[in-house]
């Protein structure tokens, strides 16, 4: 019997670990080689050491893809942090009715981006809609350029990485709330606070650790942040492919026409150092938590 | 992460009313009143907004060319189904639904089999090795695909995978995060069933096919649905290894759809109807598993 244990583990695994080998260990080691050499897609690929970080430090287009990359997390997850624990409080109580919004609330996450991108391309061209509503209000006069000025197309696509986002975390969210204490709010209420104040005081602590945890899953997804760029500019990146982010470029680098896989490694290692960063300013605060 | 998925949205009851409602006064009701009017309202309003732009892009699917499609009555007086069939006949899109459905389909599929054997494993059996098999499958949560993409290329282009189906499907086969859905799924099974089963003279594959595996059927239906809108949705990596647009999934059909052939906003609605109806309606019929691989996952995200 134990004779046996031996190899069928290993049989039972071979499947998976063959896949994360080939596919996600091996190609990771590759990457790290790759990036201290010039290879290109056609082959070649002498050790250069560390010319491509080098590179890179002095490449405009890589810094222009950090400064929007990070720009896109520091807008994106303060309101993915706040907004859907907003949208969980609405749908938390069991009114009639209730489990179809949130089932609706929940639909743009299963939509593909390219769809969902598709779509906000059209309400934020120049006769969309939404500059319909803007000119009708009489917010603005002319129709705002949402999707050929830099700034206002990137602010645009984390508007749409928000709405997808947004019954994702709600998700998330309720299931948190479900653990606050239903006495507390009672006893609150007893005492006269409103639904602001119970919300701040009792709400809030309730879910802390979550918000973290949220805003650890907004940054990373951030940092990732592709076909919504790709989609809304039409495969450009903006005017002069400014509003690149940094999968964009690694992709136009490394697969594009020039093929310079190796520069391209040495960026996709600057991009795993930011998701990496994030994951440890995390679990940080998390012992800091833990620790109060 | 169990306990966060046994709490389903839908399942949290109403607070019993404490009985002393007795006493309630008309200004009580009143404030009750106003306050679920508020609530409704509310709800509309991120209905309108949130739902809203699908609602939209359905009516100018089915707005013929006489029609405005930027009057603010998204729905068409006369619905038509020509901008469906320009769709048909600009790009091959039943060949891209057929690839997307091989591609969504097969990597559920292998997902379940390959996740719930090397599952099965990792939460029972001790091995020599095993914390090592468990540091790779972490790493694979953990190394974001974006970051290996240009690699992973590389190596599929040496397997001879690029621009095949095989291509899109197998780097997603099995991934970190079914593998811990399916391990979690099986720690959590009582040990002594399965070891009345041993003592019935039951081998570790029969242990596993008939025991083990008919017990965590909800986790199956979770890894495989999350798998098949991942693969229906995806869009970076079939566009990485599809070069050639007749071999394109239906995302990247779509985009290149509106990207190369037609401005015409009604038939791009049409496109993306064509791409998205088939996943609203699975979430619809499912969407009890949605919100419970939600659970699961959302620790790993």
């Amino acid at each position: 019997m134990k004779a046996q244990y031996r190899w069928l583990p290993w049989v039972f695994l071979a499947p998976a670990l063959a896949i994360a080998l080939i596919f996600h260990i091996g190609p990771f080691l590759n990457t790290l080689v790759l990036s201290f050499t010039d290879a290109t897609t056609l082959g070649g690929g002498t050790f250069t050491g560390v010319e491509n970080y080098a590179a890179l430090l002095s490449d405009p287009q890589f810094w222009t893809s950090v400064r929007n990359t990070l720009l896109y997390a520091v807008v994106v997850v303060p309101l993915l942090m706040l907004l859907p624990l907003l949208l969980a409080v609405l749908v938390e109580k069991n009114l009639p009715g209730i489990g179809f919004f949130r089932s609706v609330f929940y639909s743009p996450v299963v939509a593909s981006m390219v769809v969902v991108g598709l779509i906000w391309t059209w309400l934020l061209s120049s006769d969309g809609a939404v500059n319909r509503v803007l000119q009708a209000l009489r917010i603005v006069q002319e129709p705002l350029p949402f999707l050929t000025d830099t700034s206002l197309l990137l602010f645009s696509c984390m508007l749409v990485t928000v709405w997808k986002g947004l019954g994702y975390y709600m998700v998330i969210y309720l299931a948190a709330l479900g653990n606050v204490p239903q006495h507390l709010h009672e006893a609150a209420q007893v005492d006269g606070a409103g639904g602001a104040r119970r919300f701040w005081s009792i709400t809030l602590p309730g879910v802390r650790s979550t918000m973290f945890l949220v805003g650890l899953l907004g940054a990373i997804a951030s940092m990732k942040v592709f076909a919504e760029i790709f989609v809304i500019s039409s495969g450009t990146a903006g005017p002069g492919g400014q509003a690149r982010t940094l999968v964009y470029t690694i992709r136009e680098v490394g697969l594009g026409l020039s093929g310079e896989i190796g520069y391209a490694s040495a960026m996709s290692l600057a991009l795993f150092v930011l998701t990496i960063g994030f994951s440890i300013l995390y679990l940080r605060s998390q012992r800091m938590e833990q620790t109060r | 992460m169990s306990a966060v998925a046994t709490r389903t949205p839908s399942s949290r009851t109403t607070p019993s009313r404490p009985d002393r409602p007795r006493r309630r006064s008309r200004a009580s009701i009143r404030r009750k009143a106003v306050n679920y009017s508020v609530r409704y309202l509310l709800l509309a309003f991120v209905f309108v907004l949130l739902a809203g732009p699908f609602i939209w892009q359905f009516g100018t699917s089915l707005k013929g060319p006489a029609e405005s499609i930027f009057t603010a009555n998204p729905f068409p007086v006369a619905p038509t189904a020509d901008n469906y069939v320009a769709v048909a006949e600009t790009i091959p899109v039943f060949r891209y639904i057929g690839n997307s459905l091989i591609v969504a389909t097969s990597s559920a599929v292998l997902n379940c089999i390959f996740a719930s054997l090397a599952g099965y494993v990792l939460a029972r059996i001790r091995f020599r090795g095993r914390t090592l098999v468990d540091i790779l499958f972490l790493a694979t949560i953990i190394i974001p695909f974006e970051v290996i993409m240009v690699s992973v290329f590389l190596t599929s282009r040496s397997l001879g995978l690029v621009d095949s189906l095989m291509g899109v499907i197998l780097p997603a086969a099995a991934t970190g995060l079914s593998i811990l859905i399916m391990r979690t799924a099986f720690s959590s099974l009582p040990k002594e069933i399965e070891e009345a089963a041993m003592i019935d003279g039951a081998s570790d594959w029969q242990r596993f096919l008939r025991v083990a595996l008919p017990s965590v059927k909800g986790s199956l239906m979770v890894v495989a649905i999350f798998a098949f809108v991942f693969a229906w949705d995806d869009f970076l990596w079939p566009l990485v290894i599809l070069k050639d647009p007749s071999n394109y999934t239906l995302t990247v059909g779509i985009q290149y759809l509106s990207g190369t052939f037609t401005s015409n906003q009604r038939v791009v609605a049409a496109g993306t109807m064509i791409a998205v109806l088939p996943l609203l309606l699975l979430f619809f019929a499912l969407q009890r598993w949605f919100f419970r691989g939600v659970g699961e996952g959302g620790i790993k995200g």
